[in-house]
């Protein structure tokens, strides 16, 4: 991934630098203005996520190829809790905070690719790509 | 950034920021209701024009208070939603079912004397 640029994230203000720095990183690429809204809307999920579960993480932007596509590549690491069942946690509606349980099933319909990987105890690390048309 | 809170007759209209933390809505939020019982307003616009995105915290935030200002009596109209945002938003999978919105400022000051007139009505 070339040009990486990293976000920390320890406060609800970071998840608005988050969202900032993607657009800013995506502006170049042939997005339309739906998408970019769609990607920063994504970002503000999973980086919402660090802060209510994990109290700290960060997020790496990046452009990747594909062939002569390029896309906007989002990681959101953090050291946090972990997911104990990332099965539930990807079903519309569950959640064990107050949110509205809509943060990883719906940033994945947001995006074109999406992963989550969690250990409990050691932390969980979203991926997620959004290819130009 | 906090949001500014104008008073038009019985009218309150809050407008929301384009980069408004979750500190910021939530202050938003307390200051509405309270001005809504401060100045026995009947209506309240928010107005999210300025809003480049609506997250699931934003809307349950928006959802809140305009839940929280029914329960005072008084009607309350989100207004300005941009079409990439409400794109953005029903893919997410959020309805902000049950409340009140309009295109903009002007429908939604004409939707509220609407469903005021509805209520003296009955």
């Amino acid at each position: 991934m070339a040009a990486e640029l990293v976000v920390q994230i320890r406060a609800d203000a970071d998840v608005l630098i988050a969202r900032q720095k993607a657009r800013e990183l995506a502006k170049p690429l042939n997005f339309s203005a739906s998408d970019l809204t769609l990607i920063a809307t994504a970002i503000s999920e999973v980086a919402r996520n660090i802060v209510t579960y994990a109290k700290h993480g960060q997020i790496v932007l990046g452009i990747v190829t594909r062939g002569r596509r390029r896309g906007i590549r989002v990681v959101a690491q953090d050291e946090g809790p972990g997911i104990p069942d990332i099965a539930r946690a990807m079903e519309d509606g569950y959640s064990t905070s107050s949110s509205l349980g809509l943060g990883l099933p719906g940033s994945k319909r947001l995006m074109d690719e999406f992963d989550v990987v969690s250990t409990v105890g050691k932390g969980t690390t979203v991926t997620m790509t959004k290819w130009e048309r | 950034m906090r949001a500014s809170i104008l008073k038009q007759g019985s009218v309150l209209i809050a407008s929301v920021q384009g980069s408004m933390t979750d500190a910021d809505l939530a202050q938003m939020r307390d200051e509405l209701v309270a001005d809504v019982r401060r100045y026995r307003a009947t209506g309240v616009i928010v107005d999210v024009t300025m809003l480049d995105v609506m997250d699931s915290f934003a809307a349950r935030t928006l959802r809140g208070i305009a839940q929280m200002i029914k329960l005072l009596g008084a009607t309350a109209i989100i207004v300005g939603i941009q079409p990439e945002v409400a794109f953005s938003m029903v893919q997410l999978g959020l309805t902000l079912e049950g409340i009140n919105t309009a295109l903009d400022l002007e429908e939604g000051l004409a939707l509220l004397k609407e469903l005021r007139i509805d209520d003296h009505g009955r």
